[in-house]
């Protein structure tokens, strides 16, 4: 059988599922807490793992470039199509967004972000506490955007998996096959 | 809380300001609005900073006669300002500066030094939180205008004075290490 996705490309998108598993329910967690050095950790542990995911977005994406995706079984109707498409462009531009509005949200609060506690990443924006709401509340937005989308996306690799029986899933989880 | 400035002797100052610090005699009159004091700290290694809002300066300097020289600084700790308004709340509570118990943190100084090159050194007692460390700080003053502006830094670790107790003693996440910076303006005594 033919190896329609990299291994490259399987890699980045476990490793950032994993990722987003863990930074996604951090956000939610983190943020309503009382301030205390818990609070302050998993804000710093959010944001370094935001910015793994970002770096390993913008290398996703200069791959993809290169390798374009095997073509999705022919059975599929016109519309399931188009909406897988969409989805997956949607996440580029979402893996790439959300981790830059928490890293400008963070300037404009006041707040560095330092990748590891080791490597300070630049203050693009001043400080700017309107801006930084501003940017929290997009923060907010763009992830209940991907909450939806990945809902979406996971339902549709099951279904492919259960219900149509095709090989969408096992292609991208290779030990499936 | 006194605050020695009285605006209206600015005006008599333009004679002198051209002298240098040697040559001119004693400065006290404290110019709140050009002086500040500051404090640097890491949190998850993010270097981050402060200032305190509030705080009184008796100074009696002069650059000729160190010995003369003496300082009692008082700092109202309720008034530390880091930009992170939780952070601010977090200050005034019984783990960092227990604000209640503690309202004025303290330095007094004990003795003045010319260290030559127009540095100074000041020893003295620094008292937070009710507890007190000898303390000697290295400050540079420059003229501007006809006051004298006294600059300088020094390290403090905040474990030593009790800030940041309980959890927040863990230095992985706040760092022991703080370093706080001043500038203080005194006009000529009139
Ligand atoms: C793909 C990466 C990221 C995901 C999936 C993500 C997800 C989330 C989620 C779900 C929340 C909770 C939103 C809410 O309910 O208000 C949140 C909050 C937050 N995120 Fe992210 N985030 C990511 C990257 C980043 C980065 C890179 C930074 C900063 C460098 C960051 C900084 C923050 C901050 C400061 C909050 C808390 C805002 C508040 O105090 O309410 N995030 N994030």
């Amino acid at each position: 059988m033919k190896t329609p996705y990299t291994s490259t490309a399987i890699a980045l998108h476990w490793l950032m599922a994993v990722l987003l598993f863990m930074t996604f329910p951090l956000g939610i967690y983190m943020h309503d807490l009382p301030l205390s050095p818990e609070k302050l950790k998993l804000y710093s542990y959010h944001k370094w793992i935001g910015v793994t995911i970002f770096l390993l977005a913008c290398l996703r994406m200069l791959w993809r470039l290169r390798h374009p995706t095997p073509p999705l079984p022919r059975s599929m109707p016109d519309w399931q199509q188009k909406l897988a498409k969409g989805i997956h462009h949607l996440f580029y531009l979402l893996l790439f967004l959300i981790p830059l509005s928490g890293w400008l949200m963070s300037s404009a609060l006041g707040v560095q972000t330092v990748w590891f506690g080791l490597i300070p990443l630049p203050d693009l924006v001043g400080e700017d506490a309107a801006l930084g709401e501003w940017l929290k509340a997009a923060h907010k937005a763009l992830n209940i955007l991907l909450l939806i989308g990945v809902i979406v996306h996971v339902a549709a690799a099951v279904k492919h998996h259960v219900v149509d029986r095709d090989d969408v899933l096992a292609r991208m989880l290779p030990f499936l096959k | 809380m006194h605050r020695w400035h009285r605006p209206l002797a600015v005006l008599l100052l333009t004679s002198t300001a051209a002298l240098t610090p040697a040559q001119a005699a004693e400065y006290s009159r404290f110019v709140a609005d050009r002086s500040h004091i500051q404090f640097a700290y890491r949190q998850m290694g993010v270097p981050s900073e402060g200032r305190f809002r509030k705080f009184s300066v008796q100074f009696v300097f002069d650059p000729g006669k160190p010995a003369a020289s003496r300082t009692l600084i008082e700092v109202d700790p309720a008034s530390a300002e880091t930009g992170v308004k939780d952070v601010d709340e977090e200050l005034k509570k019984d783990a960092w500066f227990d604000v209640r118990r503690y309202p004025l943190a303290r330095f007094e100084s004990s003795q003045f030094r010319a260290l030559g090159g127009g540095r100074f050194e000041i020893a003295g007692r620094l008292t937070i939180k009710g507890r007190t460390r000898d303390l000697t700080v290295p400050m540079q003053p420059r003229m501007d205008g006809g006051a004298i502006v006294l600059e300088g830094s020094f390290p403090l670790k905040r474990l030593e004075f009790g800030v940041g107790t309980g959890s927040w003693s863990d230095t992985a996440t706040v760092a022991d290490d703080v370093q706080v910076r001043f500038r203080i303006t005194l006009n000529p005594t009139s």
